[in-house]
């Protein structure tokens, strides 16, 4: 369970989610939906603890931040690195091996395991580097499924990638909500929020609307987050609700 | 043939001595030179060469040419400038490479005003060059001891160090050690240019860390085989350089960087991964 109480997190103090009270049941699969700016990347990194709340808490329970797996965009990743695909992969491992631990011959099946369940088999010995866009998001979420936990945050983990990759990994989503975690991913292609997200949660700077994604996903709401971000001039990112309630 | 090999090994104890260090070097300065060319990092550890260059002069102004004042002193500044290049860059809005550069020369600037306020020129050019042929005992031991701890350390801090390389955010996500990783690596960069400094001097130092990793990099696609290869061609190179300081009668530390940079130039040009790359013929593609 994620429990936010006028959660407001931002960069430099400028806020970018406003005021953010909910709470996410466990074992829900939510789509983080709204305009680019809307402040659902910020949400997310801080729920993983990337980013300090400007005010407002955060809890999340059981087990914490130790069973949360969070999966950024892509642009961290130094792809000239010499490493190979399953050395990548098996550091999904990292919360049973550490930084020492060997690999024992049952976590090699494991790391197979995930590869194959992402479509990646045969791909063990290639270098990271010389994936394509789509095998190596494969290879992230082949890496998610090793890390085993019950918070997975995903950060538009579908971005520029074609259809079949799309339904591959989002099978996987669906296989993890039967498991019982919760999976929160930020998603902009809104068909696939409707067809395989039941819960959504509606961004635009401070909470749109949060519900069932029938509730959520309607026209007039859509229609009123788009003009609260347009409305939103980013040099002037200043909370106007916090100076009323001064005032 | 053995003669010009072997024979300069076998009469000479200076020669022994200074294969044994460049020895150490290669197993301890270079692996260390790999991750700093894969954290792009390269000018840093150069920088970082000169910046232990004033606290060594100020253990030679205070107790002339002693090896553990110098090495103290090395070792204390870099660890400084380390320290204060990440406290100014993560603080003002001067990049790392700025801040760097500018300690960088500040730090030369300094070095060399000290030692010339107490020594001659021959001192400056000792501690500037270094003096390969002329290590003694303690030197012997300190650059083997330090070559020692880094091979441990780098074992231990692998993991977390090649995770800290290419996806520092996942790092930070499962583990605690990024700072660990990081500032520990920077640590062994300060310990092993300080043992290269008493071997090559401080403007070589960095010579046999980062010219063995860059060659050796054209040629390995796996971190296992690109240490072992540039551990070979650090090694090599070294042994070369003492042949040409020993026949020639040249510099041994600079003959040692030259051939280090031969090294370099002759993996760009033969390694599939250097310059060849793209100009080469098209190989058919794999079909079944």
């Amino acid at each position: 369970m994620i429990r936010c109480d006028d959660l407001t997190l931002g960069y430099d103090r400028h806020p970018a989610v406003h005021h953010l009270s909910t709470v996410i049941p466990a074992g829900t699969l939510l789509a983080v939906v709204g305009p680019n700016g809307a402040g659902k990347s910020t949400l997310l990194k801080g729920i993983a603890g990337e980013l300090r709340p400007l005010g407002g808490r955060i809890a999340l329970d059981p087990g914490g931040r130790a069973t949360l797996a969070y999966l950024p965009q892509r642009g961290d990743l130094d792809l000239s690195f010499p490493v190979s695909v399953f050395e990548m992969v098996a550091m999904g491992l990292w919360r049973e091996i550490g930084a020492f631990g060997r690999l024992t011959a049952a976590h090699h099946e494991r790391v197979r395991a995930a590869l194959a369940a992402v479509g990646l088999s045969g791909f063990e010995a290639r270098p990271l580097g010389s994936l394509s866009g789509g095998q190596l998001q494969r290879a992230r979420f082949a890496r998610l499924i090793l890390q085993d936990a019950a918070l997975i945050l995903l950060d538009e983990p579908f971005a520029a990638l074609d259809a079949r990759t799309v339904a591959d990994l989002t099978r996987i989503l669906l296989d993890w909500q039967r498991e019982g975690r919760t999976i929160l991913a930020v998603v902009h292609d809104l068909d696939l929020v409707r067809r395989h997200f039941p819960a959504c949660l509606l961004l635009a700077r401070e909470p749109v609307a949060f519900g069932p994604t029938a509730q959520v996903l309607t026209e007039p709401l859509l229609e009123r987050a788009r003009a609260l971000s347009e409305a939103f001039d980013d040099s002037a990112a200043v909370c106007h609700r916090a100076e009323d309630a001064h005032a | 043939m053995i003669d010009f090999f072997i024979q300069p090994f076998i009469e000479f104890e200076f020669m022994r001595r200074a294969l044994a260090g460049c020895l150490a070097l290669s197993l301890g300065a270079t692996p260390v030179g790999v991750f700093l060319l894969l954290r792009r990092m390269s000018l840093m550890g150069d920088a970082m060469s000169h910046a232990i260059l004033p606290g060594a002069a100020l253990g030679y102004l205070a107790f002339g040419l002693s090896l553990g004042a110098m090495t103290v002193g090395g070792i204390a500044a870099g660890l400084l400038v380390v320290l204060a290049a990440g406290v100014v860059s993560r603080s003002s809005v001067l990049k790392e490479d700025a801040t760097l550069a500018t300690f960088y020369l500040l730090s030369l600037a300094a070095g060399v005003m000290i030692v010339s306020l107490r020594g001659n020129n021959l001192d400056l050019l000792h501690v500037l060059f270094g003096s390969v042929l002329a290590l003694d005992d303690g030197s012997l031991l300190l650059i083997a001891a330090i070559a020692s701890l880094t091979v441990l350390a780098l074992a231990a801090l692998l993991r977390p160090l090649a995770l800290e390389c290419f996806d520092p955010a996942f790092l930070r996500g499962v583990s605690r050690l990024s700072p660990l990783a990081h500032y520990g690596f920077l640590a062994l960069v300060v310990f092993n240019l300080v043992a290269g400094f008493h071997a090559l001097g401080t403007l070589m130092a960095v010579g046999i860390m980062i010219l063995p990793a860059a060659a050796a990099r054209v040629w390995a696609r796996a971190l296992g085989p690109l240490l072992a290869i540039a551990v070979g061609i650090a090694f090599g190179s070294a042994l070369a350089g003492l042949l040409l300081s020993f026949h020639a009668d040249v510099p041994a530390g600079p003959a040692i960087v030259l051939m280090c940079g031969l090294a370099y130039l002759g993996s760009l040009l033969l390694a599939p991964d250097g310059l060849l790359a793209g100009r080469l013929p098209i190989r058919k593609h794999l079909e079944s």
